[in-house]
């Protein structure tokens, strides 16, 4: 201690202090980590809207303008009107004037609604406003002007007759549209799955309290063990040969349910389309093209007839296959099936440009 | 070898049980001079013919292997290394017909052939909402913000460098989709445990607890109740998040599965860890925080991962995946392969806790026996179960029910349909039956 003066440790004592006082006031306990956000990146980012609308920034857009982005954008995959099944499961229609007036769609309780579109669902405006703006198209998200998502959940609410033709929904008028949402009444929050805090703690629901009870019998629990349901045959067959899901060692096997089990041992080779109708299923072609319809891709009778007479469709379309493409057909893109065997792309070409007949 | 089997699918081990897969499907087939061949082939290096050598014994044994008498392959000849040739069957797959496009559609895992309780990374689940992308992590931000000025007193970004930089945790938890299991409310529609159950997977997870990030930010936990997690694909995903989980330190802002970066599919670089919570919570890609003090209402919130009840009403924000179990081994669509001893097998798990005990049934729930519980049991974690059972051969139904710490009984299907309908597709923790008959084969069916 002697050979220190006190001036020098005082001074000592100082930076250290300063230094700490500093770190703690500047940057927290982990100094140096992260840094202030700029106002321009947070509004580049914070693009979320509540229910109460809080985050929506201000626009307008008419039903009209929708409709035209609607056709342009979107209808390829929802339909012309929403309603479409084709791709998606629809977003319009099962709800009624009536639903409109009470907040309920009543079909949901009666249960006679052959499945729910994202309206008969759907509570808070907000929502749709939200998920347009961040997520769609599926092919381009946040590629949308404010405008155009102001006209496009315009168009959908028309589609539903919440509002009528001639409205222009802007962030003045949306609580009127929310007002006449045909679910509005339709959520419910009393349950027990919410992790945090309870309604009566300002939060969500009962405090996780269980709606169904079991209780943990040991013996004797029932007299009579009642099968309710048993798996479909189908069900079966569409998951793939089991058999090949499962470790060829140890106490079980996989079922075979190729189908082939009991076929005799040299079975017939495939002909020419049986066996490339094979490769476009296994390849899941056929989830985006049917052989005499579209799907998301274009039919198979289609392909064919467009290329028809040329010379090179062979050589241009197996390059197609292999690479992807989009725009000849519209704005969804076929994925590239580098999977593919040069092979196989040559012989299901030659197969979709015949007429992808199934044997 | 003398007895052929007699029914479809059931396999007889043959005299020590040294018949290959090709050799068993011969003795399926009828074919009578199967053996003969098998052994000839087997012991022509040994030119010692004829049956006489099955006395003997096995081939297997009798004649070395290649691999016994030759030079194997040299390090690092798979950088990274790849599971067996032989293991090929357990991969993740897409059950058909459930999604339109495989950009938003789900991949299960293969529960039928998982030990323990880790998922591997490769065969974790995968649900992406408008796929997925392999993100440049030198590019990637995470910002922490709050819904007005005052919920946080510094909004901040954070580089992946300095997520890396802070004092890490790490977890084992389970996480499970919100719809695992949700096409069977009604009626049995899968045949296997991959796609009844395989929205399911378990690793340690290693990251920074969101409530330390929110703290460096300035939070003010009086007026924080929730916060908004977004990702940054194209959905740019939202959920809302309780406030309480982060107060508790669970909720983890993570880059490390199972001692590795995350894997792509999982949310690389970045994904939330919401123990207990179902996967949708998990937002992948992590790159904004809002706090605030009101749910959103998002997407997945508001039209997605709603509950339809009996009344028409839709449970909006149900979140905890409750108590449940399934058994994985034997379970549907495979094939016992002889009377006698197996040790049944299965998962548990529950988003209140940790797994107090599981019971398992023979005779589809009239009695039921307490299975072991294997270590380690940790909270909101996947719990492997075991038991002995000796299949006499007759008719079995198999299930299994989980007690977690709260004194939760994962119910019966009748009992859920009672309260729940039929129609909610999230939150089915019913008990699961698996089938067996005398030829071995195990199906899915449903014991109300």
């Amino acid at each position: 201690m002697s050979r220190f003066s006190k001036a020098t440790l005082a001074a000592a004592l100082a930076i250290g202090l300063a230094g700490g006082v500093t770190g703690a006031l500047a940057d927290g306990k982990y100094s140096g980590v992260g840094r202030a956000a700029t106002p321009a990146e947070i509004h580049a980012w914070d693009i979320d809207v509540r229910p109460d609308f809080k985050g929506l920034r201000p626009g307008r857009g008419s039903v009209a303008q929708g409709e035209e982005v609607w056709e342009a954008k979107c209808a390829s995959c929802h339909g012309s009107f929403g309603e479409s099944n084709e791709v998606h499961t629809p977003l319009i229609g099962g709800t009624t004037k009536d639903d409109i007036k009470t907040g309920r769609v009543a079909s949901l309780a009666k249960g006679d609604a052959p499945q729910r579109t994202a309206i008969m669902k759907v509570a808070t405006v907000s929502t749709l406003f939200d998920y347009i703006n961040r997520a769609m198209p599926l092919t381009a998200p946040k590629s949308l002007s404010n405008d155009e998502v102001y006209g496009l959940v315009a168009y959908l609410l028309n589609q539903a007759e919440v509002v009528p033709a001639d409205f222009t929904l802007s962030d003045k008028n949306i609580a009127e549209a929310q007002a006449r949402m045909p679910n509005r009444n339709g959520m419910n929050t009393d349950h027990g799955m919410w992790p945090g805090a309870s309604a009566a703690r300002d939060g969500i629901g009962n405090g996780g309290k269980p709606d169904v009870k079991n209780t943990a019998c040991m013996s004797h629990c029932k007299t009579e063990v009642k099968i309710a349901s048993l798996l479909p045959v189908y069900a079966e067959a569409a998951h793939g040969n089991i058999a090949e899901q499962n470790r060829p060692v140890g106490p079980v096997r996989g079922k075979d349910t190729s189908g082939k089990a009991a076929a005799p041992a040299a079975a017939a080779p495939l002909s020419e389309n049986a066996a490339a109708t094979k490769l476009a299923a296994d390849n899941g072609c056929m989830a985006c093209h049917g052989t005499a319809n579209k799907i998301v891709g274009p039919g198979y009778n289609e392909v064919a007839a467009k290329y028809k007479g040329q010379a090179d469709a062979e050589s241009k379309l197996v390059a197609k296959l292999k690479a992807g493409g989009q725009g000849v057909w519209g704005a969804i893109p076929m994925p590239a099936q580098t999977q593919l065997k040069d092979e196989d792309a040559r012989r299901l070409v030659k197969w979709i440009l015949s007429g992808a007949k199934a044997q | 070898m003398a007895e052929h089997p007699t029914h479809r699918g059931r396999i007889r081990p043959a005299p020590e049980n040294f018949l290959s897969e090709a050799d068993i499907a011969a003795v399926k087939e009828g074919r009578r001079d199967f053996l003969r061949k098998a052994l000839i082939t087997a012991s022509a290096a040994v030119a010692a013919p004829g049956l006489a050598r099955a006395a003997e014994g096995d081939p297997n044994i009798l004649t070395l292997p290649p691999w016994t008498t030759s030079l194997g392959q040299a390090v690092a000849a798979h950088p990274y290394g790849l599971p067996s040739q032989y293991e090929k069957g357990l991969q993740r797959r897409e059950s058909p017909g459930l999604t339109r496009m495989p950009q938003v559609s789900v991949a299960f895992t293969p529960l039928q052939g998982l030990f323990g309780i880790i998922t591997p990374s490769g065969l974790h689940f995968e649900r992406h909402h408008q796929g997925w992308s392999d993100i440049d992590p030198s590019r990637h931000r995470l910002m922490v913000h709050g819904t007005d000025e005052g919920f946080v007193k510094q909004p901040k970004v954070y580089t992946m460098d300095d997520i890396l930089r802070l004092p890490p945790v790490s977890r084992m938890h389970f996480i499970e989709c919100g719809a695992n299991t949700g096409m069977e409310w009604g009626n049995v529609a899968v045949p296997t445990v991959q796609y009844s159950h395989g929205m399911l997977s378990c690793s340690e997870f290693t990251g920074v607890p969101l409530r330390l990030l929110l703290e460096d930010c300035g939070v003010d936990w009086k007026k924080a109740k929730y916060v908004l997690a977004e990702g940054a694909d194209g959905s740019s995903m939202t959920r809302t998040i309780p406030i309480e989980l982060v107060q508790s330190d669970e909720v983890l802002v993570a880059y490390g599965q199972n001692g590795e970066m995350l894997r792509p599919e999982n949310g690389y670089p970045l994904r939330l860890v919401v123990p207990g919570v179902q996967g949708v919570s998990w937002v992948k890609w992590l790159r904004r925080i809002e706090v605030g003090d009101q749910p959103w209402a998002t997407k997945d919130e508001a039209i997605h991962y709603i509950d339809l009840m009996p009344d028409g009403r839709h449970r909006q924000y149900t979140s905890t995946q409750e108590c449940k179990s399934v058994i994985t081994t034997p379970s549907g669509g495979q094939l016992l392969l002889d009377k006698g001893f197996y040790n049944i097998s299965g998962l548990a798990w529950s988003g209140r806790g940790k797994i107090k005990r599981v019971d398992v049934s023979t005779d589809g729930g009239v009695n039921w026996r307490p299975a072991r519980i294997e270590g380690p049991v940790l909270s909101k974690c996947l719990t492997r179960f075991n038991i002995d059972w000796a299949w006499d051969g007759k008719p079995a139904v198999l299930q299994s029910r989980a007690v977690d710490e709260t004194g939760y009984v994962q119910p019966a299907y009748g009992q859920l349909r009672a309260v729940r309908g039929t129609k909610s597709i999230y939150h089915n923790n019913a008990i699961q039956s698996w089938k067996v008959v005398e030829s071995g084969e195990v199906s899915n069916v449903q014991v109300l």
